[in-house]
């Protein structure tokens, strides 16, 4: 299986090397005829406009939007998770998305990097101790639709947000499991949405 | 199901981690909102909020501060990117000003006056990030060592000669991959040599990198610039003055940022550097006398 990181801005190589531990050769993805060529892809954490500004400026947008409503297997972990939602409640201007989970996001939902934050959460799926979930100028799903399964969430100021959803191939994170050395939510991209 | 009052704020994890994800990018000095929304527009990753660019900093002279907190929260009305602001080396006044005004990250920066000729800030003591700059490894470990989330090579700011940058760019990972190459029982002395913590010199002789990322600055004014820069190592990119004392400055941002992501493929930094206007006009750092040159700022 050949797994691409789009590699546009962001830490995007601390994916492939969880995809390493994972036993998967991962290949860093930049133009167009390498995203044509890979059967599944992370979006990884960085600056949503940055990404989707170049993907716009280098005609990956169109194509990759395609993939995913394709049935591409595709992971987003923080800017990932909004580039793969639907819409976005309070975009930079112009600021589109690939789509791929029927949800609406929040972008810095939980506030800017002093409230930025790591937490214990409990993934459905994932076995074992709880997971570090790292949440940096994080997202966090505002609404969802029917087929949306909420993996993860975190409780905060009394409201509850989930922050992992999947929806048919498609599996969001508002947190960088990337940044844990914790190769579990990448596992569980490979073995339950790529494999299945 | 997680509570909120179990989340832990400000760690190491999440310091370093927002620099991870400017990783590739280009941060941009801005000085006012209009700038801050051709910056964000152009694709920055985060934009740097003060009230003189090191080029105007250098030919008004006088002493430099940290800005106007209403300058600073302007511009973070008006972009949803990661807003950063300087303070002065060793101003921990400043940082906490700056920390009660939520930006995302503060620069203990050398482009502004020095508050302590000794000292450092603190930065464990603080929750937002610090990025600092750097000549050599050794420098770079010692503001590790003092808490910073990041680092950028100094170059030398306002300049718009690339020269400085890619002398620090090329000694820090020079120095690094000398580290790698020695044994165990040498590395004593390297730190000994490198005046910084022998824990910091064995993680970098063990993993080939910095502990934290490695950002360049100082004096990078076109596509080229970034795309060497990030060919001999950078994670990134801050634009100082190069981009807002340029003649199309939305343009010349706009294509810095492709360069940036693209430095591999010379194809497209050559497309990116097309008509762009006239490129700042800058100074050579040898015309610049030794006492005046910022990166001499900071140990």
């Amino acid at each position: 299986m050949n797994v691409g990181v789009l590699a546009l801005q962001g830490d995007f190589r601390e994916h492939l090397l969880a995809l390493g531990e994972c036993g998967v050769s991962g290949k860093l993805v930049k133009t167009a005829a390498e995203i044509a060529q890979v059967d599944a892809l992370v979006i990884p954490g960085g600056e949503s406009t940055t990404i989707y500004k170049l993907a716009k400026a280098f005609d990956l947008f169109e194509l990759i939007s395609k993939r995913i409503a394709d049935g591409m297997p595709t992971y987003g972990s923080c800017a990932g998770m909004i580039l793969v939602s639907k819409s976005i409640v309070d975009p930079a201007s112009g600021q589109e998305t690939f789509g791929g989970i029927d949800m609406q996001v929040r972008r810095n939902a939980f506030g800017r990097q002093t409230e930025s934050f790591e937490v214990d959460l409990d993934f459905k799926g994932i076995t074992g101790k709880q997971f570090r979930g790292v949440f940096i100028r994080a997202p966090w799903v505002e609404s969802y639709g029917a087929g949306v399964e909420v993996l993860a969430s975190v409780e905060i100021a009394g409201g509850t947000h989930p922050v992992a959803v999947s929806s048919g191939k498609v599996l969001a994170t508002a947190f960088h499991p990337e940044l844990t050395g914790d190769n579990r939510v990448h596992r569980f991209f490979i073995e339950e949405l790529c494999k299945k | 199901m997680s509570k909120s009052n179990e989340a832990q704020v400000g760690s190491a994890r999440v310091k370093r981690g927002m620099a991870e994800m400017l990783k590739g990018g280009v941060i941009m000095d801005v000085v006012n909102v209009e700038q801050a929304k051709i910056a964000e527009d152009a694709g920055a990753v985060a934009v740097m909020a003060l009230e003189r660019v090191p080029a105007d900093i250098r030919a008004q002279g006088g002493v430099s501060r940290m800005s106007d907190p209403d300058m600073i929260e302007k511009i973070q009305a008006a972009v949803s990117i990661p807003v950063m602001a300087k303070v002065r080396i060793g101003h921990f006044a400043e940082a906490q000003i700056l920390q009660t005004l939520n930006v995302d990250y503060i620069d203990e920066s050398e482009v502004l006056t020095p508050a302590d000729y000794e000292h450092h800030i603190d930065k464990w003591n603080f929750t937002i990030p610090f990025v600092c700059g750097a000549t050599n490894l050794g420098e770079a470990l010692r503001r590790i060592s003092e808490g910073a989330a990041m680092i950028r090579s100094k170059g030398e700011a306002g300049t718009g000669d690339v020269s400085n940058a890619t002398t620090h760019m090329r000694k820090i990972g020079g120095e690094i991959r000398r580290l790698s190459s020695m044994r165990e029982d040498e590395l004593y002395v390297a730190a000994k040599e490198l005046q910084a913590p022998y824990a910091l010199v064995k993680e970098v002789a063990e993993t080939g990198k910095l502990p934290v990322v490695l950002f360049t600055a100082g004096g990078i004014a076109t596509p080229a610039d970034a795309a060497m820069m990030m060919q001999l190592g950078a994670d990134g990119v801050f634009i100082g003055s190069g981009i807002f004392k340029s003649g199309d400055a939305a343009k010349r941002a706009a294509a810095c940022v492709k360069a940036t992501t693209y430095y591999s493929d010379a194809k497209i930094v050559a497309e990116a550097s097309r008509g762009l206007g006239e490129a700042m006009v800058g100074i050579n750092v040898a015309d610049i006398p030794v006492p005046h040159r910022l990166a001499e700022r900071g140990w």
